[in-house]
């Protein structure tokens, strides 16, 4: 590229990048506009789909040959080493907050339960998506054992994967978390729910994007302010990166 | 919308008429900064996942129809459609900001933030779509009940005739602009081209963006099965959106060639000033 390509460009770069228009959208109100946007998407999506509507399913035909493991691939502490050599035997499932019943719940417990299999489709944030089969708890029922107070908002997802030294958490509300298909998994593809998906619990929540769909998952809580989890903003993309909280879209 | 005839006796003064309504003025410059902020932003969204695949699913280890990469080593950048591969080293795949060498599909000078941020890419392409979807909601109602698609924007009878479509092609090819009272409206190729942006492209645009959806697809399935599945949604929405493109560059080659102060202007303050007819 020759020099007065490059000034050229930069000149364009100045004019078209908008180094003047991005200052613009930067600036408070309009920031603040397109923040509060997520809530205004999330109430216009909800007028227009039914709140049990389902996801689509498809036929075990349909699903990827090879389904992409992001994000965490593995919850690399000594702890999770431990559980995953005793093959999770000891694995427990906490649920605990805005709760009447606080529960702590072995992996077998939850296999004893009604189970729900459903092959979906993953869309990631980025753009790709991924078809699989996955089996699981629905998440109602572990909720209506717990029995979740009237005064809860959201359904927070505690997790074993660390990004350095911060723990992985992501939340839901109460409509996508009574969702009929949102369950926590633990069976993907008729064999159990790999290590790099997941394992021992991985959450299925099938309208919304796939950082929603919490790994390693150990912890469950109720609560009516998110505040109070991580650095308050919901999820851990949600704190680290300012990714929506609403991932319907 | 032509009010004032042109004066045969009055041939070297200047006719100015009202040519463009309040409504397509206010419209047509809510959608630049509307068009402007999706495209760019569109291009960050893009470069978080630059591969583009037709069906329900497609992720890293199915075939894209469509990639931006770069040699292993970073230093060439390529696009590759099919199994043609082209090189776009210092554009695509592989160029540099401040001497840095970056891999990412579209150059920062592209992209809205001009960083890499899916997040804020997200957060403004989606301030970009309500305004593009309320104001073209709003204007497309307008535009209906005030007679401007049927008087101004459909083609009349014997314009689609392919001698008159013929003609008008020979007359853009060589610069030929209508002058004098017929400039004032919409030639055939014009209107066909407004017509196609204001009822295929952009409703294309809404549809697949909203067929990408999880939360609208579990509700509106319809999208998907009538763009074929989710990433066969994404490819059309790109694909939608490069042909605006192609749209904007001729748009304002138009402009350019036909008088640009005279057709900002009208697009501005709404006034048009008639090129005199020729000989006269």
């Amino acid at each position: 590229m020759t020099f007065s390509r490059r000034r050229m460009i930069a000149g364009m770069s100045a004019g078209l990048t908008l180094g003047g228009c991005q200052k613009i959208l930067e600036a408070g109100p309009v920031d603040a506009l397109a923040t509060s946007l997520d809530t205004f998407t999330m109430r216009a999506q909800r007028l227009v789909v039914p709140r049990t509507a389902l996801a689509r399913e498809y036929s075990l035909a349909e699903r990827s040959p090879i389904f992409r493991a992001n994000g965490s691939r593995t919850a690399d502490t000594p702890e999770y080493r431990r559980h995953l050599a005793e093959n999770f035997a000891n694995w427990r499932l906490t649920v605990t907050g805005l709760v009447g019943n606080p529960l702590s719940l072995p992996l077998s417990r939850l296999r004893q339960m009604p189970a729900r299999t459903q092959v979906t489709r993953h869309d990631c944030v980025e753009g790709w998506s991924a078809i699989g089969q996955w089996t699981g708890t629905p998440l109602k029922l572990i909720l209506d054992l717990a029995r979740v107070a009237g005064t809860a908002r959201y359904i927070v997802f505690e997790c074993a994967d660390l990004f350095g030294t911060t723990p992985y958490y992501e939340s839901i509300d109460l409509i996508e978390a009574y969702h009929p298909q949102t369950i926590l998994a633990w069976r993907m593809n008729g064999e159990p729910l790999p290590e790099r998906h997941g394992a021992p619990l991985r959450l299925r929540v099938e309208r919304q994007l796939g950082y929603k769909h919490a790994k390693f998952v150990r912890g469950i809580v109720a609560t009516d302010d998110l505040g109070r989890f991580g650095a308050g903003k919901g999820g851990f993309w949600e704190d680290r990166a300012g990714y929506q909280w609403w991932a319907g879209i | 919308m032509n009010e004032t005839p042109p004066d045969a006796g009055a041939a070297s003064a200047p006719v100015l008429v009202r040519r463009h309504r309040l409504s397509t003025r206010a419209w047509h410059w809510l959608n630049v900064v509307a068009v402007f902020t999706l495209l760019m932003s569109g291009l960050t969204i893009f470069n978080a996942h630059p591969r583009l695949y037709w069906g329900q699913y497609g992720a890293n280890f199915d075939r894209p129809w469509l990639k931006i990469d770069a040699s292993r080593d970073g230093s060439r950048g390529y696009v590759q459609v099919g199994s043609l591969r082209m090189e776009t080293t210092g554009v695509l795949g592989a160029w540099e900001k401040d001497g840095r060498l970056s891999n990412r599909a579209f150059p920062h000078w592209m992209t809205l933030p001009s960083h890499y941020s899916l997040s804020e890419g997200r957060k403004y392409h989606f301030l970009g779509a309500w305004l593009l979807a309320i104001a073209g909601v709003l204007y497309l109602l307008w535009s209906l009940l005030n007679r401007h698609v049927m008087r101004d924007l459909l083609p009349r009878r014997g314009e689609l005739a392919p001698a008159h479509l013929w003609q008008d092609v020979k007359d853009h090819a060589r610069l030929r602009f209508p002058r004098g009272e017929a400039a004032a409206r919409y030639n055939v190729l014009q209107k066909l081209a407004y017509v196609s942006v204001l009822f295929v492209i952009l409703p294309v645009m809404v549809l697949t963006g909203l067929g990408m959806s999880p939360t609208m697809n579990a509700g509106w399935g319809g999208i998907l099965d009538l763009f074929g599945g989710r990433q066969s949604a994404r490819s059309v929405h790109f694909i939608a959106a490069m042909a605006l493109v192609v749209f904007i560059v001729v748009h304002l080659l138009m402009v350019v060639l036909a008088g640009p102060v005279n057709e900002v202007r009208s697009m501005i303050t709404g006034r048009f000033r008639l090129p005199p007819e020729k000989g006269r």
